[in-house]
C-alpha cells in the first residue's frame, strides 16, 4: 500500500502539492506513482521563472522504461526548482514527498488548492484503480 | 507484472536497475518459460533447416556424446524480410530445437509447418517445459551447485549444450554476460527457481533483461528487426552464411540487396547529456537521416544508449530529436558492456 500524507493536496495524475508558510507551493509526484514508474533515470524540470497553466504538462519523469508528463496541478510562476535530481533523480523514488520535490510554484490563484483532492479522496481513487 | 504474447511477466521484482546490477556484478535468474520451443526430427531435419535458417546447422554437426552446439539464426521470408530470430541446437543425429519468439509464435509455428513440404520431419511444440536463464560471472557456479551433478556442467564451453539428467541446459544467454539457460519439465521449475535463489541468484524482469540485452548491443525483435528489413540493415550479416552450395530462403534477396549495395546499417548510440533516448526518436547524421530502434537508459555507463538505423556512410557525431529538443550523440559500435566491462570510450563523450 502507498504512503499517502494526509496533510497534502493530491491531482488524479498522482501529482502532490504542499503549501508552505510563505504560500508558495511545492510539488511532486506521489509515492504511488513512483512505485509504477520504477527506477526514475533522468528529470525533466520547467525553467525557473516560467508560466505555467494548470493541467500543462510542465516537467517529464523518465524511468528505465518509460518518459511520463507531470501536469502543473495549479496555475502559477515556477519560483525554484529541484537542482538536486540533476545527479540524483532516485530522490524521486526513495523519498518522493520529501528531497523528491519537483519545483516551486507561486500560485496564481491560491484558492484553487482547495479544488484539488484531500488525502482521503486521493487514497479512495487509488483504492479503485488498485481491484 | 506485465501481459506480454498472452502471458503475465513480471517487469522487476524489485528494483529493476539492482537487478541490472546483480547480473554485471554477481548472478541473476529470468524465467524465460514464455520463449516458444520448436523440436524438429526426422531424416529430413537437416536439410529442412539448412533452406529455412540463414545461418547454417552444418556448422552444428561437430560435436561429441555428450555435448551438441547451438546457433543464432535469423529465419528469412523470400523478400529476406526477418520473420524471426532463434537459438538452433543440434540434440542429436536428425533431432534439433528452436528456440524462437514468443510474441511471433503463430506466425513461426505456421511457417515451420508450411516449409516442411515433402521432408521427412516432424515438428513437436514443447509447450510443457519451462525455461530460466542464469546470467552473469558468478552464474554457472551457482548453477553447478544448485542442480544434482552441477558441476559437469562448468566443462561446458560457450554454445555448447547438454542434458544432464532431467535438464537441457545451454552455455547461452541474452545479456552479454557468462551462463547457462536451461530448460526443463514445468513442474521442476519452481524447486530449481528456490534452489538458486537459496545459491543468491537474484530474481530478475523483463525490464533488466532489457538494459542488459541493449548494453550488449543484442537485437529485440519486433524493435530493432521484423519484417521489413533483412539481416544485412540491421548489424546481423556476420549470421548469414553465404555459401554456393546451399539455398536458403531468401539468400537471392539477399545477394542482390548486396550486389546493389545496403542503403542502411546499424549502429549504437551513446546520448552526450542527459536524458534518455527511446525508440522511435529521429536521428539526424552528416549523411542524412536514421531513427532509433530502441533505447534505454544504461545502469552500467550512467548514460542513455541507443540502437539506430542510419544511412551506411554515417559515423562520428549526430543529432537525436527528444521532444522538440535537439540533443547531441556520437555513433559507436555496439557492444556497449561485455563481461562486466563498459566497452565504448566515455572519456571523448565528456561528462
Amino acid at each position: 500500500m502507498s504512503e499517502i500524507p494526509h496533510d497534502l493536496r493530491y491531482t488524479k495524475d498522482h501529482e502532490w502539492v504542499r503549501e508552505q508558510d510563505d504560500g508558495d507551493l511545492a510539488i511532486g509526484i506521489t509515492d504511488h506513482a513512483q512505485t509504477s514508474l520504477g527506477d526514475l533515470v533522468f528529470v525533466e524540470l520547467p525553467e525557473v521563472g516560467a508560466s505555467v497553466d494548470a493541467r500543462d504538462a510542465c516537467a517529464v519523469v523518465e524511468s528505465v522504461k518509460a518518459a511520463s508528463d507531470v501536469y502543473c496541478p495549479l496555475s502559477g510562476t515556477v519560483v525554484e526548482i529541484n537542482e538536486a535530481l540533476g545527479d540524483s533523480p532516485e530522490l524521486v523514488n526513495s523519498d518522493p514527498y520529501g528531497e523528491g520535490w519537483l519545483f516551486r510554484l507561486r500560485p496564481d490563484a491560491p484558492q484553487e488548492l482547495e479544488e484539488l483532492l484531500s488525502g482521503e479522496h486521493y487514497e479512495r481513487l487509488l483504492a479503485e484503480l488498485e481491484t | 507484472m506485465v501481459e506480454f504474447a498472452g502471458w503475465s511477466l513480471p517487469l522487476a521484482y524489485g528494483s529493476q536497475i539492482d537487478e541490472h546490477h546483480a547480473v554485471r556484478r554477481a548472478a541473476g535468474a529470468f524465467d524465460v518459460s514464455h520463449m516458444t520451443i520448436v523440436d524438429i526430427a526426422g531424416s529430413g531435419a537437416e536439410a529442412y533447416l539448412r533452406r529455412l535458417l540463414a545461418n547454417d546447422v552444418a556448422k552444428l554437426r561437430a560435436g561429441d556424446e555428450e555435448t551438441c552446439r547451438a546457433l543464432y539464426s535469423c529465419m528469412l521470408r523470400e523478400d529476406g524480410g526477418i520473420l524471426d530470430d532463434l537459438i538452433a541446437y543440434r540434440m542429436g543425429d536428425d533431432a534439433y530445437r528452436l528456440i524462437v519468439n514468443a510474441a511471433t509464435r503463430d506466425k513461426d509455428l505456421a511457417w515451420l509447418h508450411e516449409q516442411v513440404q515433402d521432408l521427412e520431419v516432424e515438428l513437436f511444440e514443447r509447450t510443457n517445459l519451462a525455461m530460466i536463464a542464469v546470467q552473469g560471472p558468478k552464474a554457472r557456479n551457482a548453477v553447478a551447485h544448485a542442480v544434482q551433478r552441477g558441476g559437469e556442467l562448468l566443462a561446458l564451453g560457450p554454445f555448447r549444450a547438454r542434458r544432464l539428467d532431467e535438464y537441457f541446459v545451454a552455455r547461452t544467454g541474452y545479456t552479454g554476460e557468462d551462463g547457462f539457460e536451461i530448460i526443463i519439465a514445468e513442474d521442476w521449475a519452481p524447486s530449481l527457481w528456490e534452489a538458486l535463489e537459496t545459491r543468491g541468484v537474484v530474481p530478475c524482469g523483463l525490464g533488466a533483461r532489457d538494459t542488459l540485452r541493449l548494453e550488449a548491443g543484442l537485437n529485440l525483435y519486433g524493435a530493432d528487426m521484423d519484417e521489413s528489413v533483412t539481416p544485412l540493415e540491421c548489424g546481423l550479416e556476420w549470421t548469414v552464411a553465404r555459401q554456393e552450395d546451399r539455398a536458403f530462403i531468401g539468400c537471392d534477396a539477399l545477394e542482390a540487396r548486396l550486389a546493389a549495395g545496403v542503403a542502411v546499417r546499424q549502429t549504437g548510440l551513446v546520448l552526450e547529456g542527459k536524458g534518455v533516448l527511446r525508440g522511435g526518436y529521429p536521428v539526424r547524421t552528416g549523411a542524412g537521416d536514421g531513427v532509433i530502434t530502441s533505447g534505454t537508459f544504461s545502469p552500467t555507463m550512467g548514460r542513455s544508449i541507443a540502437l539506430a538505423r542510419v544511412p551506411a556512410g554515417a559515423s562520428g557525431e549526430c543529432e537525436v530529436r527528444i521532444r522538440g529538443r535537439t540533443h547531441r550523440a556520437q555513433m559507436v559500435d555496439p557492444p556497449f558492456v561485455r563481461h562486466g566491462e563498459i566497452k565504448i570510450g566515455l572519456k571523448a563523450l565528456g561528462p
